[in-house]
C-alpha cells in the first residue's frame, strides 16, 4: 500500500483540500464582518439566546483581571462548571472543573487545583493567551455539560460534541468527536480525538478516524464505535441550519453536545470548520456541496432544509463498514 | 473579465518585468552574474597642426556609434578652443575653431570604448548599383578583362570583392599592373579597388580605423573596404582579401577625406594612442545608460548611499522568502510558527551561517522553553512574562556568546545579530503550542520553521540570486506573479495526500 493517495482519486471523491477550503468557502461564502459573531462565543450565544436556541447556561463573565476576585461569587451556586475564553479557538483555554474539596477544585482530569490557579487561568484568558489573535479576551464560566450516557463507553475524560458542517443552511456532513487520552480530553481531531462519522438521514454513526486512520472502537476504551444512535437527530440539524439565519455564514461548523437532561445544547460555532470531517465520513465534501448546489432555492426554512438534506444524503453517508 | 482579472495582471507582470530586465541586460549591458568585468579600451586622438594667421577651424573625423563596440565615454581636450560636434554625411566630425593661435597647436579626443555583443548602428539602405567609370583605353578593356576574369571566379558581392583584392595583390598580371603596383599605400589600393569594383556596379566605400591592442602609441589608422552586398556593408581587408573587421576594430570614419582638415593652418598631423583597462561590469552599463540618457537609470538602487544600498541587498531577498513560504505552506503544507517567522529566521542565518545558525536556534529556544516553562509556574501576567523570556534569551545569548568566545567558536559571537524579540515570540508561541497540542504538534511546527528557514536561506545565500535582484529589481514584479499565481492554487497540498490516504481503496459512493 502506498503511503499516498493521488490527487486525482481525491478528486473523484470530491474530498476537499485546505487550499479549496479557504478559497472557494470561506472566502467565497464567510464575509468577514460576519466572524466578530462567531469568534465571540459569548455573542453567538446571545444570538443564540435570542432565537430561542438551547445553549449551556452562562453563570458568568470576567472581563478584567480586577474582576477575578468576583470569581468565588459566580462560580458559588456550583461544584462544577467550565471557565473557556469568549475568542478561544480549537479548544484551547477550556478549563473544567468537575468538582470542589473545600478551596480547591477538581479538574476533569483529576488533578487539583486551587482558587489562586483558577484565577491564574481566568488571567492569562484575559490576557489573550488562547485568543486568536492574542488580543485580549473575556472568560466566560458556564454550565458543565453532563454529557448523554450514550457516550460514556466511548469518551475518555472530556466531553464529546457533534460537529455539523452546514454549507448554505444545509447541513450537509456531521461527525461525533470523541476525546481520548491523546487528545487531553480535547474534541479536536488534530489533537487526537476520535472522529466518528455519522449517517445524516439516521443520525447513526458509523467508521471513526484517529490520527487519520480508519477505526471501529475507542482507541482508550476499546468500545465499539459504530451503530450508535444519536438521540434527538432531526432536532440537532435544524438546530444546526437555524445558525446559517443567525450568523449569515455561508460555511459554517456547528457544535452542538448532547446533555444528559436537557438535551442538544448549541456550545459553539466555527466560521472555518476544518477537513476532518471528511475523512470521518469517508466521504468528500465536495460532492455534497454540488449537490445542494443543484437543489439549491432560496426561503427554504430550517425544518424544510434539514429535511431535504437528511433525505440526500441518507444512503450515501457512510460506505458500507 | 473577472476571470481574466488575475491571469491578465500576472501576464502584465511578468512582462513588465522582462521588458525592463532585457532592456537593462541586453540594450545597457547590465552583468548577469556577480563580480564581472568588461574589457575597455581608452582611444586618444592628437591632432597637431601650425596656424598660419588669423583664425583656425579643424575638422577632425569622430567615431559615431562603432560597429560591435560601444562609446562610454568622450572628453576633447582643447584649450582656447570652440568646439561643435555634428554630423556630415555618414561621418561625425568635430569642429575646434579659435581666433588667434600661436605656435603649435595640438588638440586631444580621448574616447572610452568597449565591446558590445550586438550593434546599434543601422546601415544606411542599399545604395543601388552604381555608374560603372568612364575609362579611357587601354584602361577600360584592361578592367574589363579583370572585371570577367574575377566574376568568373567568384559566387557573389563579398567572394567578388575578395577575389578581386587578392588579384590586386599577387598576380603578376599586365592588366593589374596597370592600376596598381607595389609601391601603393593601403589607399590607393583601396581607391582602385573601389574603382574596379565600380566597374561591375557594386557600391563600395573606403573605411578608416583603429586597432584596440594593448598599450600602443602613435597608431596610424588602418584603411579598409567596404563592400555593400545589397543587405549590408562587408569589411574587406585590402592585404588578404579576408571577410571582416579583427575583433576589437574601432571605425573612425568612413570615405577618402582625410582626417583632419584645417583653414588657415598647416602640417596636419593625427595619431592615435590605445590603453586597454578593465570596469567593474555595473559601472560601464551605469555610465552607458547616461550616454544613452536612459530614464531607468534615475530609478537606479546604484543611485543611493552605499549603506542604503547594502540594506536593499537584504531587503530585495524577503520577498523571494516569502514566495518559499507560500511555495511550502500552501502547496507542500509545511506547518510553520506564524506566517513570516520562517523568514525572519533565515535573514538572520546570514548572520551565523546554516549550521551554526540551526544549533544556536535549537539550543536558545530549548533553554528558552525551559525557563518560559518554570515561569509559568510563577504565575506571570502574559506581557511581564513576554518581557521576562527576552530578557533571559538575551541572557542566553550573552552566556553562549562568552562561552563560545572562550571555547575559541566564533559562531556564538554573531548569535547577538539574531533578532531576540523573534526568539522570545517562538518561545512563547511553541510554548502554548506545546500546552495546547502537545510536544509532537510543538516539535513538528518548529522542525517545520526551521527547514523552511533553511530553505530560504539558501535561496537567499546564493551570490547570483542576491546580484539579480540587487541590480535588476524588477524581478520581484516576476516574485509577486508567481506569489499571484500561487494564491488561486486550490488543488490538494502535498501533506494533504499524505493526510487523506484513508481515502484509498474505497469505491466512490
Amino acid at each position: 500500500m502506498k503511503w499516498f493517495i493521488s490527487p486525482r482519486e481525491l478528486r473523484r471523491k470530491g474530498v476537499v483540500g485546505m487550499n479549496q477550503r479557504n478559497a472557494d468557502l470561506i472566502a467565497e461564502l464567510n464575509p468577514r464582518h460576519l466572524y466578530p459573531l462567531v469568534d465571540d462565543k459569548l455573542r453567538t450565544k446571545q444570538l443564540a439566546l435570542e432565537a430561542g436556541m438551547a445553549v449551556p447556561e452562562l453563570y458568568g463573565v470576567i472581563e478584567t483581571n480586577h474582576d477575578i476576585r468576583h470569581l468565588p461569587r459566580i462560580v458559588a451556586r456550583s461544584d462544577d462548571f467550565v471557565i473557556k475564553p469568549a475568542h478561544g479557538a480549537g479548544g484551547n483555554g477550556i478549563l473544567v472543573i468537575t468538582g470542589r474539596l473545600r478551596d480547591s477544585f477538581r479538574k476533569s482530569s483529576g488533578r487539583m487545583v486551587d482558587l489562586e490557579g483558577v484565577g491564574h487561568h481566568v488571567s492569562n484568558v484575559l490576557s489573550g493567551m488562547h485568543s486568536l489573535g492574542g488580543q485580549p479576551d473575556k472568560a466566560m464560566v458556564e454550565y458543565r455539560v453532563k454529557f448523554d450516557p450514550l457516550f460514556e463507553k466511548v469518551s475518555y475524560q472530556g466531553v464529546p460534541d457533534i460537529r455539523t458542517v452546514v454549507y448554505k443552511g444545509y447541513p450537509i456532513m456531521a461527525m461525533v468527536r470523541l476525546p481520548t487520552r491523546d487528545s487531553d480530553g480535547k474534541a479536536n481531531l488534530h489533537q487526537g480525538a476520535v472522529g466518528v462519522g455519522v449517517n445524516m438521514g439516521t443520525g447513526r454513526t458509523g467508521q471513526g478516524v484517529w490520527h487519520n486512520r480508519i477505526v471501529d472502537v475507542h482507541p482508550d476504551t476499546g468500545a465499539p464505535i459504530q451503530g450508535l444512535q444519536i438521540p434527538g437527530w432531526d432536532t440537532l440539524l435544524e438546530m444546526a441550519a437555524r445558525c446559517f439565519e443567525i450568523t449569515g455564514l455561508g460555511y459554517l461548523g456547528v457544535d452542538v453536545v448532547l446533555d444528559r437532561e436537557r438535551g442538544p445544547l448549541m456550545l459553539e460555532l466555527n466560521a472555518r470548520p476544518g477537513l476532518a470531517v471528511q475523512l470521518a465520513n469517508g466521504s468528500g465534501l465536495g460532492e455534497r456541496v454540488r449537490l445542494i448546489e443543484s437543489l439549491h432555492s432560496e426561503g427554504l426554512s430550517p425544518q424544510r432544509r434539514a429535511a431535504l438534506a437528511q433525505e440526500c444524503f441518507s444512503g450515501s453517508a457512510q460506505p458500507a463498514a | 473579465m473577472k476571470r481574466f482579472h488575475l491571469p491578465l495582471l500576472i501576464m502584465a507582470l511578468v512582462a513588465m518585468s522582462l521588458t525592463i530586465f532585457y532592456h537593462k541586460a541586453f540594450n545597457l549591458g547590465f552583468p548577469l552574474t556577480p563580480a564581472q568585468t568588461t574589457n575597455n579600451w581608452i582611444v586618444e586622438a592628437r591632432v597637431g597642426f601650425e596656424p598660419t594667421g588669423g583664425a583656425v577651424t579643424a575638422r577632425v573625423f569622430i567615431p559615431d556609434q562603432p560597429k560591435g563596440l560601444a562609446i562610454l565615454d568622450e572628453n576633447f581636450i582643447s584649450r582656447g578652443y570652440g568646439l561643435t560636434t555634428g554630423l556630415v554625411g555618414e561621418n561625425r566630425e568635430a569642429v575646434w575653431t579659435t581666433r588667434q593661435p600661436s605656435g603649435r597647436q595640438v588638440l586631444y579626443y580621448r574616447t572610452t570604448v568597449y565591446q558590445l555583443d550586438r550593434d546599434r548602428r543601422r546601415d544606411a539602405p542599399y545604395p543601388g548599383p552604381v555608374t560603372p567609370p568612364e575609362w579611357d583605353e587601354p584602361y577600360a578593356s584592361a578592367a574589363e578583362e579583370v572585371i570577367t576574369r574575377v566574376r568568373a571566379r567568384s559566387a557573389d558581392i563579398t567572394s567578388f570583392a575578395t577575389v578581386l583584392v587578392r588579384d590586386l595583390k599577387q598576380v603578376p598580371d599586365e592588366n593589374i599592373s596597370l592600376f596598381v603596383s607595389n609601391s601603393d599605400s593601403d589607399r590607393a589600393k583601396v581607391r582602385t579597388a573601389i574603382d574596379l569594383l565600380a566597374g561591375a556596379r557594386i557600391p563600395a566605400r573606403m573605411v578608416h580605423g583603429i586597432s584596440l591592442t594593448e598599450r600602443a602609441r602613435d597608431l596610424q589608422p588602418q584603411t579598409w573596404l567596404e563592400v555593400h552586398n545589397t543587405r549590408k556593408w562587408v569589411p574587406i581587408n585590402i592585404h588578404d582579401g579576408s571577410v571582416g573587421y579583427p575583433e576589437n576594430f574601432l571605425v573612425w570614419w568612413y570615405g577618402d577625406e582625410d582626417p583632419v582638415r584645417l583653414s588657415r593652418a598647416r602640417n596636419p598631423q593625427i595619431s592615435f594612442a590605445v590603453t586597454q583597462n578593465y570596469m567593474d561590469a555595473i559601472d560601464v552599463a551605469q555610465q552607458r545608460a547616461q550616454v544613452m540618457d536612459s530614464r531607468l537609470m534615475d530609478f537606479s538602487l546604484f543611485n543611493l548611499p552605499v549603506q542604503t544600498q547594502n540594506m536593499y541587498r537584504v531587503l530585495l531577498l524577503v520577498p523571494l522568502g516569502a514566495m518559499i513560504i507560500v511555495l511550502l505552506r500552501n502547496i507542500v503544507g509545511v506547518q510553520t510558527f506564524g506566517t513570516f517567522m520562517p523568514v525572519l529566521i533565515a535573514l538572520s542565518f546570514r548572520e551565523t551561517e546554516l549550521l551554526g545558525g540551526i544549533i544556536l536556534f535549537t539550543l536558545i529556544v530549548s533553554l528558552g522553553l525551559a525557563i518560559r516553562f518554570y515561569l509559568d509556574r510563577l504565575k506571570l501576567l502574559l506581557v511581564p512574562r513576554l518581557a521576562s523570556v527576552v530578557i533571559v534569551v538575551i541572557m542566553l545569548m550573552l552566556t553562549l556568546s562568552i562561552l563560545s568566545h572562550n571555547l575559541g567558536i566564533e559562531h556564538g559571537l554573531s548569535v547577538a545579530l539574531f533578532p531576540m524579540v523573534i526568539l522570545a515570540m517562538t518561545i512563547e508561541r511553541m510554548s502554548i503550542v506545546w500546552e495546547e497540542h502537545g510536544p509532537s504538534d510543538a516539535i513538528r511546527q518548529g522542525i517545520g520553521s526551521l527547514a523552511v528557514a533553511a530553505a530560504a536561506y539558501l535561496l537567499m545565500i546564493n551570490p547570483t540570486i542576491d546580484h539579480l535582484f540587487f541590480v535588476f529589481p524588477e524581478l520581484l514584479l516576476i516574485a509577486l506573479a508567481i506569489t499571484l499565481l500561487l494564491g488561486r492554487y486550490t488543488g490538494y497540498r502535498l501533506s494533504e495526500l499524505v493526510r487523506f490516504k484513508a481515502f484509498k481503496g474505497e469505491k466512490a459512493p
